[in-house]
C-alpha cells in the first residue's frame, strides 16, 4: 500500500513563505525554495506551493519558481494559484511541477476539470475545496486567499468533492477552513465523511497543532496525506518527530 | 554521461531532466527520430493519457524510430506502460508492443483509492544492473490509474491490493512505474544505474 503522506504546505505571497490564523494576518516565515529545501532533507512527502494572491488578483502564478523549486527537489510537489486554463496547467507541469491545484477557478467553470484532466492526465489534477459548516451543513467557500474578496460559493462540500471526482480529478484536498491555523486538530467527523463518498485519494487540511492530530485523522478518516503549514514552518512539530511517532502508533510512513 | 530525453508534448520532461542534471548528465531533449536513432541512450517520460501519448508518438514519427531503438531505453511512468502492447486506458489503446501484455485500470476498494499515489515499498523479485544498490523495502513514488501486467519482465513490484511491476526489463529496454525523479535516493541511484548501462 502506499505510506501516509506528510505535506508541508507553503502558500507563497511574493516569493515568501507566509502564514496567517484563518487566512488573516499574514506573517513572513522565509524564503521559499529555503523551505522547500529544508522540508525535503526533513522527509517531507510532497510539497504544495500555493500562491495565495494568485486567484482573488486574477493572475496565475509565476513559472520561475516553479521552475527553481523543480531543480531543488526530489520529491514531489504541486502548484496552486490563480490557475485557469489548460494551458496554464501545462505550463506548470512544463516547468516541473507534478501536480497543479485548482480551486476557485474549478467553481467558476467545473469544465476546467474534465479538460485538465483529458490534456495532462487526472493523476495531475488535484482540486482544493475550503469548506465551513454554516446553517447545518458543510458549505464551499471561494476567494478565500484575501479576506475582502472571499465568500461561500453556493454549493455543499459533499456534492462538489463528488462532482469534481466525475468530472476528473485525480485528487481531493479538504480544507476545513473552521479549524484553519487554531491548532485544535483536523476535522475528522467532515473527512471521514468525505472520504466515504471518493474513490480517488483525499488529503486533509486544517488545523493541526500536535502530532496526536496527524494520527487522527489517518486512523479515523483514513485519508491518504495530511497537510500542515504553521506547525511545520514555526518549528512546532518537526517532521522527523512526528513519523517516529505516527510510525510507534502503528500508521504507516516513510521513514 | 549523454542522454536524450523525448519532449512530446505528455508531462514531466522538466522534472526528469533536472533530475539527471543533478547526476550530471548532459541531457538532450527532443522530439525527431533522427536524433532518437543517433542517441547513446534514450528516456521516454509521460504522465497523462495512454491516448494522446501514442497520437503524439505517431504524429512525431517517433513509434517506428523506439521500436527500432538498439541501446538502453528507459520508460518512466506513463512511459513504461507505453512499452506494454495494448492499454484499456481511452478505450483501446495499441501500445509500441515491446513487452508482451495489456496495461489494465486500478479498480478502486475501499482503503485503496485510485489512482495509486504516493510512496509505495520496492520488493526486488529479480536481480539487475538498473536495480544495483536499489534494496527491499526501499520508498518510491507512484502516482497512476493505470497498471502493467506482471510477468516474467518485472524486476520489482510494490504492492497495492493488486501487485504493480514498478521496475521492468526486455532485452534493451526498461521501465519504472514510479517517478524515479522523484524518488528521493532510490529514485536518483536508479537513474544514476541506466546512465552507466553499457550502450
Amino acid at each position: 500500500m502506499t505510506a501516509r503522506r506528510i505535506i508541508p504546505c507553503l502558500d507563497v505571497k511574493d516569493g515568501r513563505v507566509v502564514k496567517g490564523v484563518r487566512f488573516e494576518g499574514h506573517v513572513d516565515m522565509g524564503d521559499a525554495a529555503e523551505l522547500a529545501a529544508r522540508y525535503r532533507d526533513q522527509g517531507a512527502d510532497e510539497l504544495v506551493f500555493y500562491d495565495i494572491t494568485a486567484s482573488p488578483e486574477g493572475r496565475t502564478l509565476d513559472y520561475g519558481w516553479v521552475q527553481a523549486i523543480a531543480r531543488l527537489l526530489d520529491i514531489p510537489f504541486c502548484v496552486a494559484g490563480g490557475i485557469r486554463t489548460v494551458e496554464q496547467a501545462a505550463r506548470c507541469l512544463d516547468h516541473g511541477a507534478d501536480k497543479v491545484s485548482i480551486n476557485s477557478p474549478a467553481l467558476e467553470r467545473p469544465e476546467l476539470i474534465g479538460e485538465m484532466a483529458a490534456r495532462l492526465g487526472r493523476q495531475c489534477v488535484v482540486v482544493g475545496v475550503d469548506s465551513a459548516f454554516q446553517d447545518g451543513e458543510w458549505r464551499v467557500h471561494q476567494y478565500t486567499g484575501d479576506p475582502n474578496a472571499r465568500r461561500g460559493a453556493g454549493r455543499l462540500t459533499m456534492d462538489w468533492i463528488v462532482e469534481a471526482q466525475g468530472l476528473g480529478a485525480g485528487e481531493i484536498v479538504l480544507n476545513c477552513i473552521d479549524q484553519d491555523g487554531v491548532r485544535k486538530g483536523y476535522d475528522v467527523a467532515q473527512l471521514a465523511e468525505a472520504r466515504r463518498r471518493l474513490t480517488i485519494p483525499l488529503v486533509a487540511s486544517g488545523g493541526a497543532g500536535a502530532v496526536e492530530h496527524f494520527r487522527d485523522v489517518f486512523v479515523e478518516a483514513d485519508v491518504s496525506g495530511a497537510l500542515a503549514a504553521s506547525v511545520f514552518h514555526s518549528g512546532a512539530i518537526a517532521i522527523p518527530d512526528l513519523k517516529r511517532y505516527l510510525d510507534q502508533a502503528g500508521v504507516e510512513v516513510r521513514i | 554521461m549523454n542522454v536524450t530525453l523525448i519532449g512530446y508534448g505528455a508531462g514531466n520532461v522538466a522534472s526528469v531532466r533536472f533530475a539527471l542534471e543533478r547526476l550530471g548528465a548532459r541531457v538532450r531533449i527532443t522530439d525527431d527520430p533522427t536524433d532518437v536513432a543517433e542517441a547513446e541512450r534514450v528516456i521516454l517520460p509521460g504522465v497523462g493519457a495512454a491516448g494522446y501519448a501514442m497520437q503524439r508518438l505517431k504524429a512525431l514519427g517517433l513509434v517506428e524510430a523506439l521500436r527500432a531503438f538498439p541501446r538502453p531505453l528507459l520508460g518512466v511512468c506513463l512511459g513504461q506502460q507505453l512499452l506494454f502492447e495494448t492499454s484499456a486506458e481511452d478505450g483501446e489503446t495499441e501500445l509500441l508492443n515491446l513487452i508482451p501484455g495489456r496495461v489494465e485500470a486500478i479498480e478502486p476498494a475501499p482503503s485503496r483509492p485510485s489512482p495509486h499515489m504516493g510512496w509505495s515499498r520496492l520488493t526486488i523479485r529479480r536481480d539487475d544492473p538498473l536495480l544495483e544498490g536499489v534494496k527491499d523495502g526501499d520508498w518510491a513514488y507512484f502516482v497512476h490509474g493505470f497498471v502493467c501486467p506482471d510477468g516474467p519482465a518485472t524486476l520489482a513490484a510494490a504492492d497495492y491490493g493488486v501487485p504493480v511491476p514498478a521496475v521492468v526489463n526486455s532485452a534493451n529496454r526498461w521501465g519504472c512505474q514510479f517517478h524515479p525523479e522523484r524518488s528521493a535516493a532510490a529514485g536518483a541511484r536508479i537513474l544514476k544505474n541506466f546512465l552507466e548501462l553499457p550502450a
